[in-house]
């Protein structure tokens, strides 16, 4: 899975979780989710969701809010930790 | 269903065992469940009038909620997500006369009976605060300046059982709760941290406050921990009771807009609306009390009497 497919899923994700007043197609990847709406309980349902997409495990020094703050950082944080193809 | 019981210090089960044996606490045959002697009471109901006092001083409107709450709010809350291991729900009988025979029978041989219980609609109130938000929405939008609400000391659980006698499974938690613009309530907590430390040092009692993060479940809730954290929404008036660690007395929580957009709390203008509140422990403090000054209150400074209103 190449970064722009990654980023697409990611925003799958987010459409599904983040329950954003806004349409995540209208944010940049470096806009910061909770400024945008997303709350601390949706941004765990979204980090459960991401393992579910990708077939990962977040480490727990990973399981905070930057990690998940816009979608560079969750692209970063995805691509670290997914095993190489 | 077996469970993690958290460890007891020795200083904590000798504190128990002093407070048991003056007649301060009555047990029960279940671990952090007890009964008040009058002289805890007496204490305890004192520290209320305090809390209840400041707070109608700075405009407070008095509310007061039965310990259980309908089963759909806390499952509007999200506790049930976030927090499941410390929910009690309320259970009761459905079935017909065979049943009722079946279940006495089993009860008298102390067998499980559980088959015959259904669930009812209420739930043990978790957090004394959780009526409040429900009775603001109901109220229409909030006047400007929002709302002040003293919900009292009133009966809450947690299943966690422990012999650490400030770890209750049901215990008073007077809550005070701000709703309002998001300024006012950040600005209201953090006045009413220091009023708080004020308050239990006028007590003879030394407190700290400190970062904090509630008792969230599982994976999930260690980034929940970490979110509160990371943006100051949880302080604790930390207390020495009984050895090792400190003990919370109170804390003074920012929730931003979770209950207010969960239960429909909004501002005039329709804006939505912050909350915060903050909990004391009466149980909590009122251990500290005798912890610190001796368990006859005959013998306590003058001074805390005073501020208690118990003095002669």
């Amino acid at each position: 899975m190449d970064t722009e497919q990654i980023r697409a899923k990611i925003r799958e994700v987010l459409a599904a979780h983040a329950k954003l007043p806004v349409d995540v197609r209208t944010l940049a990847d470096d806009a910061d989710l909770f400024a945008a709406g997303m709350t601390s309980f949706s941004s765990v349902n979204v980090m459960l969701a991401l393992e579910d997409a990708f077939d990962v495990e977040f480490p727990d020094d990973m399981l905070n809010r930057r990690v998940f703050e816009n979608v560079d950082a969750i692209t970063q944080a995805v691509t670290s930790i997914a095993a190489p193809a | 269903m077996p469970r993690e019981v958290r460890p007891v210090s020795a200083e904590q089960l000798a504190l128990r065992d002093r407070l048991i044996d003056a007649g301060l606490l009555v047990p029960s045959t279940i671990d952090g469940v007890y009964g008040h002697g009058e002289t805890f009471e007496a204490v305890r109901e004192a520290l209320e009038r305090v809390i209840s006092a400041a707070a109608a001083a700075g405009g407070a409107r008095r509310l007061r909620f039965p310990p259980v709450i309908p089963v759909r709010q806390l499952e509007d809350t999200g506790y049930l997500s976030n927090m499941p291991h410390l929910a009690g729900t309320v259970f009761a009988f459905a079935g017909d006369d065979g049943a009722a025979a079946e279940q006495a029978a089993r009860a008298a041989a102390h067998a499980d009976w559980s088959e015959f219980q259904s669930p009812t609609e209420l739930a043990l109130t978790p957090a004394a605060c959780y009526p409040v938000y429900p009775a603001l929405a109901r109220g229409g939008p909030l006047p400007a300046g929002g709302a002040f609400i003293d919900a009292g000391g009133s009966w809450v659980y947690r299943h966690e059982p422990s012999l650490d006698p400030a770890r209750r499974q049901m215990f008073h938690q007077h809550e005070l709760v701000r709703a309002g613009e998001p300024d006012t309530v950040v600005a209201w907590r953090g006045e009413w941290a220091q009023r708080g430390i004020t308050l239990l040092g006028e007590l003879g009692l030394d407190a700290r406050l400190d970062r904090a993060n509630d008792p969230f479940f599982g994976r999930r809730g260690r980034m929940l921990a970490a979110n509160q954290r990371a943006q100051d929404l949880k302080l604790e008036l930390l207390v020495d009771i009984a050895g090792p660690e400190a003990t919370a007395c109170a804390s003074f929580n920012h929730h931003q807009g979770h209950f207010a957009d969960t239960f429909g709390v909004t501002m005039a203008d329709g804006s939505p609306a912050h909350t915060a509140c903050l909990g004391f422990g009466h149980e909590r403090i009122v251990l500290a009390l005798f912890a610190r000054h001796g368990l006859d209150p005959a013998d306590w400074p003058a001074a805390v009497h005073a501020r208690l209103g118990t003095g002669a």
